[in-house]
């Protein structure tokens, strides 16, 4: 009998029933405080059933609110008289009424036995740990805290925020260096008889009387003057998510909990029927035993901490809809929206395809329809070709093509034809990569042969179009990485801009181009450009082409082996 | 928003309940077990008409699920639908003959019934035909969902409804009684739901999916509402506002988070679209009972939906909701 064992119990009485029993049985004498919220009935109930049961006391019932300081104001009351009535006791285990014992009691004694001057209590001081709620850490041992954040949050927020104002603040006892940790423990009798019965002890209990929450740093605290040797780590098996309510253990956790190692475990649903059934599971004789490891659970808690604060990037759902100046980017990952190049080339997009590896899709945002890489109506996750489907939300489309496909970079040919209400969005997308050559589209509106004045109007409008956009992608904001040259200066060293989209959107980078694509003709381009300039429409966007363009080939620097033509 | 603008929501919520609370005349009641409702009951409430093929299997499912009591409202079926469901043990059953449309799609009765039965009860709101999911639903019952809701301080739990369709023409899915509708509607789309935000009720307002994409591509803005909040802790304060769609006080609406983080939620998997389909689109068009006076029915019923296959090679099959969470339709949360 070298194990006691102090629980506070305020709910689901019939499982502290249970645990008190698991104790009793390994031969642990207990003292159960209950929560004086509780129903007198209830606790009628609970001493009756436990009645027959030797080595079980209750303790003075103190009404315990979430975070108040009656909850040590109980455990010292509890600890007192365990430590009286139980002489033989070498260690006391701070447990609750839903905590679960995983390993048999001779277990935990054993590993006990072998440890007799240490102190299991998680303990850092407050600059040393990330887990606070309500971005209180210093300052919970620092201001005075008479509110209950649970029920009266607007007082407490107010008080808070009043004494910051004034810069109020308490003086923490002389000595004393302020620790937090779980609020469950296993202290050694000498450890727990000095903190009783130190004569400051006043003075302490005056201090965390109005510190926050000083069930997670009073024992941490004090334990720190007393022990001579702490071993920062709780031995029962807790978590806590993003506003410190501890998760809660379920059927689905069995095995987890199996190969944790650890000897109590908290907090299980009361009605994880299967765990109650499973826990305590001795080991064979023989085996060794095992350390407590919980490093699995961490990460399963550690991820669900993460998925409720910061979420997948790209997202949006029913239940992330983050806005939009929240995060740097709408979409799952980057993407190439390339402008210009289909029209200067025959055959581009199978080129970049082929090439990349990337899926390249047409004029995704086209006035007529969606054009998706495969050429079909229907895109991966359901996504439809219908352009007025997509104009209903054109941001939503996007982030939901880039979404499903996950793991694949996407590219799209976008111009002055297209739906213009993106441009805003993916300029300042961080994960767009956008490369246009302005006035390119220029060459589609000449191979169309169509009525001059026609086009000289539609030239007009494009170009229009086309330079509202450069402005977008050349102002302050824009956070894409963003890749501007006119016709003219891209035809000069086609290959090179071309070389750095590539690589861009491959995973490796490539060696250099051998297949290159083919340039559209080209013959007569400089003529209608100069045409239209004599109309009186001056195609600014697509720099100084010359009317010959086997001019800009002269003036082409050495030519380099993969170059076209 | 301004005071006045919240004020305004408080009239309309207690127009609603005021609107309810008349309408309790055109209930009559079957069969009212409520006596054997226990404090920590998890309850369903529910609208049907001429559903008698589909209870057994409802009812099944959602007892499973962990559904403690049954609140049916029969809106004048002509099948036997109501005299099954007065001989379960854990129904409680009313009827009325009264019009649907002018009982805001059922919306009144229920609001009725909730604001008698489901004070302080975590409470299911959805529709024959609407089977409810959420994260580690195959292990952990509802009343683990609504105790880890408690312990969280969250009172209400969103959910996507999720399109359930055949392989082929919807109508060659036929569905026989007491069967699982999803084996033979277990295909939906993943990726092409469109969001925006309803900045007077706060909540998201989603729409897409197989009929979206099949049945209003011209008017995508009349697409079918897709967001719904079916699994509220109710307060005789609330009412539902437009189905399940929304809810007042509207703060029950913001089921999602802004900052970048995920809430937990599900879905309801809605297998609607199967031989079932066609007859009903007949029907309710003519009846002209349903939201905005049928018209989406009247869509259905002219382009010849039960015939058309809304099958894609994109289309995803039904396996769980790990399957879900990993095609971003649902999430965990914090909840692990």
């Amino acid at each position: 009998m070298s194990v006691g064992v102090i629980i506070l119990a305020h709910t689901a009485l019939h499982r502290t029933a249970e645990a008190v029993r698991h104790w009793v049985d390994g031969g642990c004498p207990v003292v159960i405080h209950v929560d004086r919220k509780v129903k007198e009935r209830d606790f009628q109930a609970l001493v009756d059933d436990l009645y027959p049961l030797e080595n079980v006391q209750f303790s003075k019932r103190h009404k315990c609110d979430w975070g108040s300081w009656a909850l040590i104001a109980a455990t010292q009351d509890a600890a007192r008289q365990l430590l009286q009535a139980y002489p033989a006791v070498r260690h006391v285990y701070l447990a609750s009424g839903s905590c679960l014992p995983l390993r048999p009691v001779s277990e935990l004694c054993q590993y006990l036995e072998a440890r007799p001057e240490t102190d299991f209590i998680e303990s850092s001081t407050t600059s040393d740990v990330p887990w606070t709620v309500g971005g209180l850490d210093k300052e919970r041992f620092t201001l005075r805290f008479p509110f209950s954040w649970r029920r009266q949050r607007r007082a407490f927020d107010a008080y808070v925020k009043l004494q910051q104002l004034v810069g109020f603040r308490r003086n923490v006892p002389h000595g004393l260096i302020p620790h937090m940790g779980s609020q469950w423990w296993c202290l050694t009798r000498k450890t727990l008889s000095a903190i009783q019965d130190d004569p400051r002890r006043p003075i302490y209990d005056r201090y965390f009387r109005k510190v926050w929450i000083p069930d997670e740093s009073y024992f941490q605290s004090l334990a720190r003057l007393h022990s001579t040797k702490i071993e920062s780590r709780s031995l029962t098996l807790s978590k806590f998510d993003y506003q410190g309510k501890p998760h809660i253990f379920y059927n689905d956790h069995e095995e987890m909990l199996r190969r944790s190692g650890c000897f109590v475990a908290r907090k299980i649903w009361h009605r994880a029927d299967a765990l109650y059934r499973v826990f305590p599971q001795t080991h064979a004789a023989g085996e060794d035993l095992p350390d407590p490891n919980p490093s699995s659970i961490d990460r399963v808690f550690a991820s669900a901490v993460e998925r409720r604060t910061r979420g997948r990037t790209g997202l949006y759902m029913q239940s992330r809809f983050p806005t939009i100046d929240r995060v740097s980017s709408f979409t799952a990952q980057p993407y190439s929206m390339l402008q210009g190049f289909a029209e200067i080339f025959d055959d581009f997009e199978n080129w970049l395809g082929d090439t990349t590896g990337a899926e390249v899709h047409g004029h995704l945002y086209g006035p007529d329809r969606a054009h998706f890489a495969d050429g079909g109506d229907i895109y991966i996750g359901g996504l439809s070709h219908d352009a007025i489907l997509r104009d209903y939300n054109p941001r939503m489309f996007l982030s939901n093509l880039i979404w499903n496909t996950r793991g694949t970079h996407q590219a799209f040919q976008f111009g002055p034809h297209d739906t213009q209400s993106l441009n805003w969005v993916v300029a300042k997308d961080t994960n767009a990569r956008i490369s246009v050559v302005s006035g390119a589209w220029m060459i589609s509106l000449f191979h169309k042969r169509a009525e001059f004045s026609d086009v000289r109007r539609e030239a007009a409008r494009l170009q229009q179009i086309e330079h509202k956009h450069m402005k977008i992608l050349r102002s302050p904001f824009a956070k894409a990485r963003i890749r501007i040259l006119t016709l003219a200066d891209f035809m000069r060293s086609p290959m090179e801009t071309l070389q750095t989209i590539v690589d861009e959107m491959s995973e490796q980078p490539h060696a250099g181009l051998t297949q290159v694509p083919q340039i559209v003709d080209l013959t007569g381009f400089g003529s209608f450009l100069q045409d239209l300039r004599n109309q009186g429409m001056h195609p600014f966007l697509t720099g100084d082409f010359p009317i010959n363009p086997e001019a800009l080939v002269a003036k082409q620097r050495p030519p380099k082996p993969y170059l076209v033509r | 928003m301004s005071i006045f603008g919240s004020y305004l929501l408080r009239l309309e919520r207690k127009r609603w309940r005021w609107r309810a609370f008349r309408k309790r005349r055109e209930l009559s009641v079957v069969r009212n077990r409520t006596k054997a409702i226990r404090p920590d009951d998890i309850l369903l409430f529910c609208t049907f008409r001429n559903e008698d093929v589909r209870l057994p299997y409802f009812f099944d499912y959602y007892r499973k699920l962990g559904v403690n009591h049954f609140f049916m409202v029969d809106n004048g079926s002509s099948d036997d639908g109501r005299a099954y469901a007065a001989a379960q043990d854990d129904v409680s059953i009313w009827r009325t003959d009264a019009g649907y449309g002018r009982a805001r799609y059922g919306m009144d009765w229920l609001t009725w019934l909730q604001m008698r039965y489901a004070h302080g009860h975590w409470t299911l709101t959805v529709d024959v035909d609407e089977f409810f999911v959420y994260p580690f639903c195959d292990t952990r019952p509802l009343a683990a969902l609504g105790d880890w809701l408690d312990a969280s301080d969250i009172r209400s739990f969103g959910a996507l409804i999720l399109d359930m369709y055949p392989e082929g023409p919807v109508n060659a899915a036929v569905y026989e009684r007491g069967m699982d509708p999803l084996t033979i509607a277990n295909w939906f789309d993943t990726g092409n739901y469109t969001i925006s935000l309803n900045k007077r009720m706060r909540n998201l307002w989603i729409q897409g999916g197989p009929r979206a994409r099949m049945f209003f591509a011209d008017q995508p803005e009349k697409a079918p509402a897709l967001n719904k909040v079916p699994f509220v802790k109710w307060n005789r304060r609330y009412t539902y506002v437009s189905s399940t769609h929304m809810i007042l006080p509207r703060g029950l609406n913001l089921v999602y988070d802004q900052q970048g983080g995920e809430k937990t939620s599900g879905a309801l998997l809605h297998a609607k679209l199967m031989n079932t389909f066609g007859e009903r689109v007949a029907e309710e068009a003519a009846r002209g009972e349903h939201y905005r006076a049928g018209h989406e029915y009247e869509r259905y019923a002219d382009g010849a939906a039960n015939e058309r296959d809304l099958w894609t090679k994109w289309s995803a099959q039904y396996l769980n909701w790990r399957q879900l969470e990993g095609f971003g339709l649902i999430s965990r949360g914090n909840w692990a």
